[in-house]
């Protein structure tokens, strides 16, 4: 009887048995699970060890997933919703969807301090104005100069993208009542504001700015997958502007035990060691191995700076007025 | 059997109006209730109709000398040419920016040439590159369509004109300018409408928080402010100008009374002055320079890496292939009995398409349609029917002044021989719209190819679309490979809308 159980086991086609296997519905951004990002060796990797079958669902960006999932509210599939930042998960966690990760004692590699009890972070990386070293020489060491130089920046709409509202908060917590006035005196750097990084990106390297708003880590790109190391993020004195990107659990999952299974996967060198080169962020728990000496090459600011959650949530709405005025005139 | 039509109609339009409307309401209905736009949503409406106004009234002025110079003249390349107008039309906004600032950037081939010259750069940003880039865009769409009117003006007519020494001014007061009554405001309100839920063009372009569209506040209210009761009252307000707009160039619009003709290539025994050839030659040579330079410099980018574009590219081009395929039949389906059916709430149904949000249909379709099935399960479906309804006004703008011909021209003669229901549409109808039916069907098929994924709320995890591929690429730093599948993409949606537009045209004698 058992043995002809096994073989009927053996003789089952793959398919069948895969739907026999839990599924994690995980949701993200897009580029998250692109061919070029992170996903799909992230979900070969928990696959191998959880005897489960991992799902991605991505919509858009950071901001357009918690948007879904509050869409969906407490009908939601989701088990998992990785890829907020901290300057989501005020409102993520005002909603009542999340529930507490249950993960203690990681030892995380992040500039700030972490003890919340909900969100677990996944990678970070410092927004920054990334330039290319052979066309700019003077290279501007503060808002400030930035403002008196002739440069042109393209930045992000804070609106419609995670980095515009990780440049406003940047303005706003280094400046304070200040900000307005840095914005004032910006306004003619500014090329154009696009949609979104792909967008900014795009223009900087077609030559049509001569920094962008980015990330610190954007030249580790450049560097490890062209071999090209023109490319480089200024140093601000004021600080840099942290992003923390989290994962969290859903409160109506149910598949509770394999969620929480994700989350403590999430910290290890499984998934840590894929975040550099896919994701071109830090890992937040750095993997056994290092990473990439390409990594090493960049500029490491003196001074993180990061609103706590609720806070963040705080300030945006007037920060945002003041860009508004203060580049509209 | 116009009454087996008028049910077709019937059932198309209010199928148009379950999508547009409909998923209005749904976004309503969750919100529990509509908001109230605040001061900045009316500096954006202010921005929006006066952008939309001018690239709306640039794009039709400048198209009607091209439309004419093409209609008038013959030279070798013309029709390739003329498929080539359409690109801009149908590739992703990204990639047309790119293109466009390639020649009018701030290190652009533009600005190299002025500057050898000692002229200090010209900066393209702020209204003035919105306007721009909607030119650009919907030129090419004013040309075709005005040029439709004109080979719809029969031959007969130019040579009644030419027996009685018409000069050029008598044949555009007899013949061209009730011709231009009849398509241009349909073109004109249809690109006003295009430009008014600009969102990519008018944000990359417009320099700052001042170039704030509609669309974009949203897109704000929606993922900002998860407020959507204001989103769904800015969509509101888009509809409503919306029908304000096509109401009055329905009124605008007046049927021309050419008559029949017996379908002879026109000649233009008025366009014979040197001056009117130097005319002619100057509206083509600067519109290939505003067109073809920015494709020219997309194609230069991205052709060297498309054999080495990486095999998930290539399935989703034929992934994308197949959607836009079936949007392309779709569409057909629906604007045919539209077209045919006649009537001004149809045609006003059949524009709203138009003025729509695409984030409040995407939402409102996923509220509705969540609870009945999965939506990553639907969303080939659900992509092909959204792009296929999209396009409807395009096609439709393409379809009615043809079929309004028809009828007036052969209605009589039909009835009187008793020709009805399918063999009416069969021996009269079909044969006769023959070359605004391939025309629509390109168009359709090439815009489905561009449109990115539509809502990224159906996206299938497995299957990405061609240009959502493109905006992955990029977004992983690989612009080569982006320009390249960029060049793939044009390549595919010019293919589809050759081949359709030329299937349509084998019993043009032009």
């Amino acid at each position: 009887m058992m043995k002809s159980l096994m073989i009927a086991g053996l003789l089952l086609p793959t398919a069948l048995l895969a739907e026999d296997k839990p599924v994690l519905n995980i949701y993200t951004y897009d580029s998250f699970i692109s061919e070029w990002g992170p996903g799909p060796k992230v979900e070969a990797a928990f696959e191998a060890e959880c005897g489960c079958d991992v799902k991605f669902t991505g919509s858009g960006d950071g901001a357009a997933l918690l948007a879904r999932l509050l869409l969906e509210g407490d009908t939601t599939e989701a088990d998992v919703v990785l890829g907020l930042d901290t300057n989501l998960t005020a409102k993520a966690a005002e909603s009542g969807l999340f529930a507490d990760s249950g993960l203690k004692d990681v030892a995380y590699d992040l500039p700030v301090a972490w003890d919340d009890p909900v969100f677990v972070p996944y990678d970070w990386g410092y927004f920054a104005f990334v330039y290319d070293k052979t066309k700019v020489t003077e290279v501007p060491a503060d808002f400030e100069a930035l403002a008196a130089s002739n440069l042109k920046v393209v930045i992000e709409d804070p609106r419609s993208s995670t980095p515009g509202l990780g440049l406003l908060l940047w303005v706003k917590s280094a400046y304070g009542d200040k900000a307005e006035e840095v914005w004032k005196n910006l306004a003619d750097n500014i090329v154009t504001v696009t949609p979104g990084w792909t967008e900014a990106y795009g223009l900087f390297l077609k030559g049509e700015a001569d920094m962008v708003l980015s990330y610190t880590t954007s030249p580790a790109y450049h560097l490890i997958a062209e071999n090209d190391d023109s490319k480089a993020a200024a140093p601000f004195n004021e600080g840099h502007y942290l992003q923390v990107e989290v994962a969290a659990k859903v409160a109506t999952t149910d598949q509770s035990e394999l969620a929480d299974r994700f989350l403590a996967f999430m910290v290890t060198d499984g998934f840590q060691s894929v975040i550099p080169e896919t994701n071109w962020m830090y890992p937040a728990v750095m993997p056994k191995g290092g990473i990439n000496a390409g990594f090493d090459t960049l500029i490491t600011p003196a001074k993180a700076l990061l609103y706590p959650a609720g806070e963040a949530a705080k300030v945006r709405d007037a920060a945002l007025a003041e860009w508004q005025a203060a580049l509209s005139r | 059997m116009p009454s087996r039509l008028t049910l077709m109609a019937g059932g198309a339009a209010a199928f148009v109006a379950l999508l547009t409307l409909g998923t209005l309401a749904a976004v309503i209905a969750r919100a529990g209730g509509a908001g109230w736009p605040g001061v900045a949503d009316w500096a954006a409406l202010r921005f929006t109709v006066l952008q939309a106004a001018l690239s709306a009234f640039l794009s039709v002025a400048c198209a009607i000398p091209v439309a004419r110079a093409l209609a008038r003249r013959r030279f070798p390349g013309r029709g390739i040419f003329i498929t080539l107008l359409g690109a801009p039309f149908i590739l992703p906004v990204i990639v047309a920016v790119m293109g466009l600032l390639a020649i009018f950037g701030r290190s652009g081939a533009l600005n190299g040439i002025l500057g050898a010259f000692g002229v200090e750069p010209l900066s393209v940003y702020g209204l003035k590159g919105v306007v721009l880039a909607h030119v650009f865009i919907n030129l090419p769409l004013a040309v075709r369509l005005i040029l439709q009117g004109w080979l719809a003006i029969p031959a007969e007519r130019f040579r009644l004109a030419a027996a009685l020494g018409f000069g050029p001014r008598d044949i555009a007061r007899h013949l061209e300018r009730p011709m231009l009554r009849e398509v241009v405001p349909g073109i004109a309100v249809t690109i006003f409408l295009i430009c008014l839920t600009s969102f990519a063009v008018a944000l990359t372009l417009g320099g700052g928080p001042k170039a704030t569209t509609i669309e974009l506040a949203i897109f704000q209210a929606f993922r900002f402010d998860f407020d959507l009761g204001r989103a769904a009252m800015l969509a509101a307000m888009q509809l409503v100008i919306c029908a304000a707009t096509a109401a009055l160039a329905a009124r605008l619009s007046l049927p021309p009374a050419f008559g029949a003709g017996l379908d002879l290539a026109a000649q233009h025994w008025d366009a014979a002055s040197p001056l009117s050839r130097l005319a002619d030659a100057a509206a083509i040579g600067l519109a290939a320079l505003l067109l073809l330079a920015p494709l020219a410099a997309v194609i230069a980018a991205g052709l060297p890496g498309v054999f080495r574009l990486p095999l998930a590219v290539w399935q989703s081009a034929l992934w994308s292939v197949a959607v836009s395929l079936a949007a392309t039949a779709l569409a057909l389906l629906l604007a045919l009995p539209i077209a045919l059916g006649r009537g001004r709430v149809l045609e006003i149904t059949g524009m709203l398409p138009l003025a729509t949000s695409a984030l409040v249909v995407g939402t409102g379709l996923f509220l509705i349609l969540r609870p009945v099935a999965s939506p990553a399960s639907l969303a080939m479906p659900v992509t092909a029917l959204v792009n296929a309804v999209m396009a409807l006004p395009f096609c439709l703008r393409a379809l009615i002044p043809a079929a309004r011909q028809v009828e007036a021209d052969y209605a009589r003669l039909a009835d009187s021989l008793g020709l009805t229901g399918l063999a009416r549409l069969r021996y009269l109808t079909l044969p006769r719209l023959r070359r605004p039916l391939g025309f629509a069907a390109g168009l359709t098929a090439a815009m489905s190819m561009g449109d990115l994924g539509v809502v990224a709320l159906f996206a299938d995890p497995d299957r990405a679309t061609l240009p959502l591929q493109l905006y992955r690429l990029m977004s992983a730093y690989r612009m080569e490979d982006a320009a390249a599948a960029a060049v793939l993409l044009m390549a595919l949606s010019f293919a589809l809308f050759w081949l359709f537009d030329r299937g349509g045209r084998t019993d043009a004698a032009a």
